[in-house]
């Protein structure tokens, strides 16, 4: 049993639900099979901040207590999952991977957390990230990096990289990042496995930390659309305390997965193929992806964004303003490492100035330092303003595209994952990177990255999916096609298991 | 003294120009992007959670009930209402301020291009209102001795203000006054705000300059600010505009800067240079949506809003023929002008009733630490009381004595003016009283005889006295006159 078990943990989400269903294996027992892979995994992975043993197991075992009544809450109970440490979480420490929030324990849930909780799911902590989100590598917690389970040498991607590559490591069947310039999907495109940003306002931001309010979702992310959508089912929704929140109903996304996607037109997206930095291998199997999606009975067009080149701009001008008032309440009195109360009369700034660069990190302190002279006065009109006029400008360019397609397929990313402490000393470069992601965060529309293969490096290659407003079922079905029309839906973090096997963990 | 002489010197050469920032608690339930209690004197940090703390994830969800007091308070203020406004983040550094930016409103406030309507001397004016908008309160910083620590008490973070910001256009600390007194009155009777000073639920800085007279330019602005009452308000700014005043006279200049005004002294002193401070890096809060008012909206809380003092007021003149030093006694406090109003609605005569509250009702109130809706007499009953005085029935001595029965022991007026009998009108009465007062006191009487007037009022003393004060005077005084000159 317990070879299949761990066999279990590598397995699309359908397979675990089933072995619960059938009783073949409890939620107890395959939490317990989780927490030990991870604790023999996570030598390598890093992908988690902080584990909730107690917690876990408890939930699993009310998990089962309720299926032997025969009263599951949802298709998640019972079933392991993690969440990126930037969303609170009642009772269990959440970081947002700085120094500043170390030791802080959240007194609230996150909505989403409590729609999980009450969904049955089992949290078995907290993921880790790049510090407030800010990065595309996780390179930036300042508790250590995440590994590429396919390349352990390699960045996970960020800045949800500890979600991504604790899914795809099988710690864990799905888990919620957060995505502001493609946070979920960059990630989810260089761990092999299936992300996805909901349209703004669709899921709940209440007790997400805020890095960019306007720019900031939670999305889900799995190994295959099926369990992208059954959590997408879960967070999805209004929520009250969350003024930002869609009112829309929320529609059952699994009955959009037809298996196929006949009837629908599928937009290239020309700039983005044209663009100077693309990898070559990455184009070419990011056009294959459209083919199969052709395969499943799409129509294939080519379409323009033209003001796509001025994403980049238009995002960090916004990010960084948005979060530098966003992080001003981190004084560093309130919250962070404990320390003794000065003895000596300090004078308030310079108590402040003190704090804040003691706790925040290199990447955080930039981008604070760039929002607040984007906002001061005599800026604010020729850059914080000017970008929201701009963003309406891509929003329009979106709508005129989805005049001639359903959805839009680009490449994630331009790169494929890049070497552990590669990038690092060109900050510039590391946001170039973000080119197709962030657009979509820009106009609030749906994205989702679903794996395309491998390149000659056995490394991930994502293909993303664009779609208009509150379209999730569409992107879902699209990818739910792609997968079965390829030859397997995610690939095996195959560096991750050798090494494994090499130590005898997880047979 | 006269105030406006002591600074005939400085009017002399310069304008005052003086404009007034208040910042009104509104009276909500629950704070104004939480569901927090807004009580005054809880325990510190009891009426908090995640939100109005700014912890890290929490968002806010505006409270409608502080949008529509705003709302109404523009109404009353003959502001112009904006139909969709906007929330702004005005961003700085202080232990009180959890978020490190305050959620207030720049570009588009809520209500606009207003004015205030003031009585001074006899004189109306109509204070310009610039703007009135919605923002959230800070924490309260404690300086107490906490092992030399200072602390915080989050309790009043996110109770909703309405920051009103009058135009430049006041000119001297009386307007200042009165402008304050006024707009405190409007809105405790529109029903917005306590106007509790004490107790920090109506907050006032003030703005003064001054510039060479008939100039059109204005000076450098100071901002003073730790003004507790209207008094200090008007001490601060008379110290203060003196001060400017010396300082330009000597040919200096003064420097823009925020002063606070220490009310044993009488003195403002320079806090902090207003020039440094001021980059807020204001932007739209992207955690709220703009606010949508419909017109219906705007026009139902019109007709429904409670009467100001401004339209009392003109109701009273208009209705009860009143003096403007009347009215503005009368319409201080909501419930007195209810009181009042009462009164005269029960049939009372409105000037016998405006005197008798001012000369009778407010002192006693007043001793005895009431408000006037826990007067032991009501309305109904002054009303009654006013009836017998109004007919003659009893003289006014008579009238205080019975009011004050009213007063401690809760009598009916009636009742009373049955048991002590009414006045007593009867001339051939009154005579007999005169006579025997002349026959006891032949002396005194023989002095008025050769023209020591003054004695009458000896006599005229004991003619109420021997009448237990219920002889009509002015009938007393005459026969007492007559039957002394025969």
């Amino acid at each position: 049993m317990t070879h299949e078990l761990s066999e279990l943990l590598f397995a699309p989400i359908e397979a675990a639900q089933d072995a619960l269903f059938a009783r073949a294996c409890t939620s107890e027992a395959l939490t317990e099979q989780t927490l030990k892979h991870i604790q023999e995994s996570e030598e390598f992975v890093h992908a988690f901040l902080k584990l909730d043993r107690e917690g876990a197991l408890k939930a699993a075992r009310e998990s089962d207590l309720r299926r032997d009544q025969g009263k599951p809450l949802s298709p998640l109970d019972g079933i392991p999952i993690s969440i990126k440490d930037l969303i609170v979480t009642r009772g269990i420490e959440t970081t947002a991977a700085s120094k500043m929030l170390q030791g802080y324990i959240p007194p609230y849930d996150a909505t989403v957390v409590s729609k999980l909780r009450e969904a049955g799911a089992i949290i078995l902590g907290k993921t880790n990230l790049d510090e407030f989100a800010m990065g595309s590598s996780t390179e930036h917690s300042a508790f250590g990096a995440t590994h590429n389970p396919h390349d352990l040498n390699r960045v996970p991607g960020g800045s949800s990289g500890g979600s991504a590559a604790a899914v795809a490591a099988g710690q864990c069947f799905a888990s919620l990042g957060t995505d502001t310039g493609g946070s979920i999907r960059q990630p989810a495109a260089f761990c092999g496995v299936t992300g996805l940003k909901p349209t703004y306002g669709r899921v709940s931001r209440f007790g997400a930390i805020a890095f960019a309010s306007s720019l900031d979702q939670i999305g889900p992310i799995a190994r295959t659309a099926r369990g992208v959508a059954e959590t997408l089912q879960i967070i999805a929704g209004h929520d009250e305390r969350d003024s930002t929140s869609s009112p829309s109903p929320t529609p059952d996304y699994l009955s959009q997965m037809s298996g196929d996607a006949k009837g629908l037109r599928i937009g290239m997206v020309q700039e983005a193929f044209a663009a100077d930095g693309l990898d070559e291998e990455i184009s070419k199997s990011v056009r294959n992806s459209a083919l199969k999606l052709k395969e499943a009975g799409a129509e294939i067009v080519d379409v323009s964004i033209p003001s796509l080149p001025l994403s980049i701009a238009t995002y960090y001008l916004t990010c960084t303003a948005e979060a530098s008032s966003n992080l001003a309440r981190y004084d560093g009195v309130r919250y962070g490492p404990p320390r003794n109360i000065e003895s000596r009369s300090d004078e308030l700034e310079e108590m402040y100035r003190r704090r804040r660069s003691e706790g925040f990190g290199a990447e955080v302190k930039r981008r604070i330092i760039l929002g607040t002279y984007a906002l001061s006065a005599g800026y604010y009109d020729a850059y914080y303003l000017k970008a929201q006029k701009v963003r309406t400008v891509i929003k329009s360019d979106f709508s005129a595209a989805f005049e001639k397609c359903d959805a839009l397929l680009l490449p994630t990313s331009p790169v494929e994952p890049f070497i552990l402490g590669e990038k690092l000393s060109d900050p510039l470069q590391m946001y170039l990177a973000d080119i197709y992601t962030i657009a979509c965060n820009l106009a609030g529309l749906p994205g989702l990255s679903m794996p395309a293969g491998l390149s000659s490096k056995a490394l991930p290659i994502g293909t993303q999916l664009i779609a208009p407003a509150m379209e999730e079922g569409r992107l879902l079905r699209l990818a739910d096609a792609h997968e079965k029309y390829s030859d397997t839906s995610w690939s095996q973090p195959t560096a991750l298991r050798q090494r494994l096997s090499k130590t005898g963990g997880s047979k | 003294m006269n105030k406006k002489t002591s600074l005939e010197s400085v009017t002399e050469k310069w304008d005052i120009v003086i404009g007034l920032e208040v910042h009104a608690q509104l009276k909500t339930r629950t704070k104004i992007f939480c569901g927090c209690k807004t009580d005054y004197g809880s325990e510190p940090n009891t009426n908090v959670c995640p939100v109005c703390l700014g912890h890290p994830g929490v968002l806010p969800v505006l409270n409608e009930n502080a949008v529509r007091m705003a709302v109404m308070a523009g109404i009353a203020l003959h502001c112009s209402i904006e139909t969709q406004c906007v929330f702004s983040r005005k961003q700085y550094f202080y232990p009180d301020l959890p978020k490190g930016y305050q959620i207030s409103q720049f570009d588009l406030p809520i209500c606009s291009h207003g004015w205030l309507e003031i009585s001074l001397d006899e004189e109306t004016r109509k204070i310009p209102i610039a703007r009135a908008h919605l923002e959230e309160d800070a924490g309260k910083n404690l300086h107490d001795d906490f092992r030399g620590v200072s602390q915080v008490d989050f309790n009043r973070t996110g109770i909703p203000l309405l920051e009103i910001v009058s135009g430049p256009d006041l000119t001297s600390p009386e307007e200042a006054m009165e402008y304050l007194k006024e707009l405190r009155n409007t809105l405790r009777y529109i029903g917005v705000c306590d106007g509790n000073l004490e107790q920090g639920s109506f907050r006032c800085d003030a703005n003064v300059s001054l510039k060479p007279k008939d100039a059109k330019e204005l000076g450098t602005r100071v901002e003073i600010k730790n003004l507790n009452s209207f008094r200090n308000v008007g001490r601060a700014l008379t110290y203060e505009i003196r001060r400017q005043a010396r300082v330009l006279e000597q040919g200096g200049a003064v420097s823009m800067h925020t002063a606070l005004f220490d009310a044993d002294q009488g003195t403002t002193s320079p806090m902090r240079s207003k020039e440094d401070s001021s980059d807020y890096r204001y932007f739209p809060d992207p955690d709220l949506l703009p606010v949508i008012l419909e017109e219906e909206y705007i026009e139902n809380l019109r007709q429904s809003l409670p009467e100001t003092p401004e339209i009392v007021r003109a109701r009273f003149a208009n209705e009860y023929q009143l003096r403007p030093y009347d009215l503005s006694v009368l319409t201080d406090d909501r419930e007195l002008a209810i009181f009042y109003e009462s009164a005269v609605k029960n049939g009372a005569d409105p000037t016998i009733t405006s005197n008798w509250i001012q000369s009778e009702l407010l002192g006693r109130l007043s001793n005895d630490k009431l408000e006037i809706s826990k007067s032991p007499v009501s309305a109904e009953s002054l009303a009654k009381l006013v009836k017998h005085l109004h007919s003659g029935k009893i003289s006014g001595k008579m009238a205080k004595e019975i009011f004050a029965n009213m007063w401690t022991s809760g009598v009916d007026p009636d009742d009373e003016v049955e048991r002590m009998g009414g006045v007593v009108d009867d001339d051939s009465e009154i005579l007999s009283l005169c006579k025997l007062i002349i026959e006891r006191h032949p002396d005194e009487a023989q002095q008025f005889r050769e023209g020591k007037h003054k004695v009458l009022g000896f006599l005229m003393g004991k003619v109420m006295q021997e009448s237990r004060g219920k002889a009509n005077p002015k009938k007393a005084s005459t026969l007492l006159r007559e039957e002394l000159s025969k």
